[in-house]
């Protein structure tokens, strides 16, 4: 602090009055509406509460949530290390173009994402047409809700490699070539090691947007309760039928999955800190 | 023979560029992400260009300019914008707050500022329409002051400010974080006011990136579904977002009207998003992909 004693907004008053202003507007806006959801969920008991935790078809939706959130999560995690791969350690052309459109996801409306899907493979669809009459069901069933969740979860691993194996360079990894190590191994004990915490933390994020996607599953999946309502939808739906505190008590889930990775996230963090710090030490091969 | 694989060579130059291509698995990486791209990004866009394809002129305008639509289009830019720029103010705010100051609190605040994207839309739809019911926390307090935010487009530009906070916090903070001391403290040392030092020596090096994040969050906004229809009431002509609209034409089974709204929303946010890359790539060259 000391240290930069004639810098702009240093006097007493004017710090005070930021840091004050800052911790009300982020109470206020981000602190107490956590503590909203769990209030509501547990102001009927913690024996309501757990029944409504119990119940069939909460279960059930848990259960699918975390159903799609295990597929999506692998299948992201290989496309964007691969992605992030190619686009850091290689130049070709149109390399720019592919770094940006795996951005669309981020850009498109949920809403639009899932109806893009719908009108693909649903059965009016030009493939759907083709898969209904071999029996296929993609839409409105499980798999149509872990096709918009790969979609609008794909960008996450790949954005947060992309910039670190940028700045990391290759050098390393060429040093490994040369001394003959195969292309799996060099990727295993040069990079693997220094992309880990990005990885992690891609992951991290891959699976809270997988778990909470709303939106474009919310148009595929045809909220059929016990079947196709994932844990986001069910929570609509105990609203719209005026069950509010049924609907907080898996909103409270959500939360506390939520809450789960923003403390995994500051501890990546810190651990990325960390290693960076000891970066320049030597690895052997 | 020889001239062929002359060529090939000299293809594989020009294709790698200045740095040859030493490390393997070029074809295998490319290969899974352009499959990917192609299967999961490209090809559902094909749908669309076949729905909306079957339309004539007249009807694809027709169901693009009708009135109910053309109402939503307006709320969507007015909420939209008016959550992004107060994201820009309170999202600097925090960025500043976060930077340059030492208090206790400051981690758990940096922690929380991303609680919007972990937080699933729906959850947040429902709580911030808990809180500013007329008998919620909030809205009994607004409501004494005779502000209604639940129900009415207010509501709306609640959520979406929500949703969209991050970003500007997290664009905003790396560029605070690497200005350098110098200027500024030269500039305070010769008895420039603090007013005048942020604005004609801090600000000019901050609003690239602020405008960014502002951008990042507007188009964010401008999309938002899950915690906009909890809040807003969505009564037709007054609170009703686009992909609102679209939502209840594929609820009517109305397909084409669906994908007609729909590509014009996806037109529109893929020009930001290109607009925004490029303005980044021409700004921000240092703090790619932060």
């Amino acid at each position: 602090m000391s240290l930069h004693k004639n810098r702009v907004g240093d006097q007493p008053w004017v710090r005070r009055t930021l840091i004050g202003l800052a911790m009300a507007l982020t109470v206020i806006f981000l602190v107490i509406p956590v503590v909203v959801i769990f209030t509501q969920a547990l102001c009927a008991g913690w024996s309501t509460f757990a029944g409504n935790i119990m119940d069939e078809y909460t279960l059930h939706a848990i259960g699918l949530t975390l159903f799609v959130a295990l597929l999506t999560v692998p299948l992201n995690l290989i496309f964007g290390t691969a992605l992030a791969w190619s686009v850091t350690r290689f130049k070709f052309p149109g390399r720019k173009l592919l770094i940006t459109l795996i951005d669309i996801p981020f850009a498109v409306s949920p809403v639009v994402a899932g109806l893009l899907y719908l009108l693909l493979y649903g059965r009016n669809g030009w493939l759907g047409g083709w898969l209904s009459t071999h029996d296929i069901q993609l839409m409105f069933a499980w798999p149509g809700i872990v096709m918009v969740t790969v979609f609008v979860t794909c960008p996450f691993v790949a954005r947060e490699l992309i910039p670190l194996m940028q700045q990391q360079g290759s050098e390393e990894e060429e040093a490994g070539v040369v001394l003959g190590a195969s292309g799996w191994r060099i990727f295993r004990k040069i990079t693997l090691p220094n992309i880990k915490w990005a990885l992690i933390y891609g992951v991290i994020l891959t699976n809270a947007r997988a778990v909470g996607e709303f939106g474009a599953v919310s148009v595929v999946s045809g909220n059929v309760r016990g079947q196709t309502n994932t844990l986001p939808l069910h929570v609509e739906l105990l609203y719209q039928d005026y069950n509010i505190v049924g609907a907080f008590a898996s909103a409270s889930l959500l939360a506390a999955i939520a809450i789960l990775t923003l403390v995994a996230k500051a501890f990546v963090e810190w651990r990325q800190a960390k290693s960076e710090l000891s970066a320049p030490e030597t690895r052997g091969v | 023979m020889s001239a062929s694989a002359q060529t090939s060579v000299a293809s594989v130059r020009r294709f790698s560029g200045r740095s040859k291509r030493v490390l393997p698995g070029f074809g295998l990486s490319l290969g899974i992400s352009l499959f990917f791209v192609s299967l999961v990004l490209l090809l559902p866009l094909t749908g669309l260009v076949v729905e909306t394809s079957g339309m004539t002129w007249d009807q694809f305008v027709f169901t693009i300019t009708d009135p109910r639509v053309i109402e939503s289009y307006k709320v969507t830019a007015w909420t939209a914008l008016a959550a992004s720029l107060f994201n820009g103010v309170f999202g600097l705010l925090l960025a500043w707050v976060l930077v340059r100051y030492e208090f206790p609190g400051k981690r758990l605040i940096d922690a929380v500022v991303d609680l919007p994207f972990a937080l699933p839309t729906a959850v947040a739809g429902i709580t911030l329409a808990t809180l500013f019911a007329q008998n919620g926390w909030y809205g009994q307090w607004l409501d004494k002051l005779g502000i209604e935010v639940a129900f009415t487009p207010i509501g709306i530009v609640v959520a979406m400010a929500f949703t969209s906070i991050p970003f500007v916090v997290r664009t905003v903070q790396p560029v605070l974080e690497e200005l350098s001391p110098a200027d500024e403290e030269a500039a305070v040392s010769m008895g420039a006011s603090d007013g005048r030092v942020f604005r004609k020596v801090i600000f000019p090096s901050l609003w690239p990136a602020l405008v960014t994040g502002v951008a990042l969050s507007f188009t964010r906004s401008l999309g938002e579904f899950g915690a906009i229809i909890f809040i807003a009431g969505n009564t037709p002509y007054v609170s009703e977002v686009t992909s609102l609209m679209i939502f209840i034409r594929l609820q009517e089974y109305d397909y084409a009207a669906a994908s007609a709204i729909a590509s014009m929303v996806l037109l529109v946010s893929l020009i930001l998003l290109f607009a925004i890359n490029l303005w980044q790539s021409r700004y921000l060259r240092r703090l790619e992909g932060r």
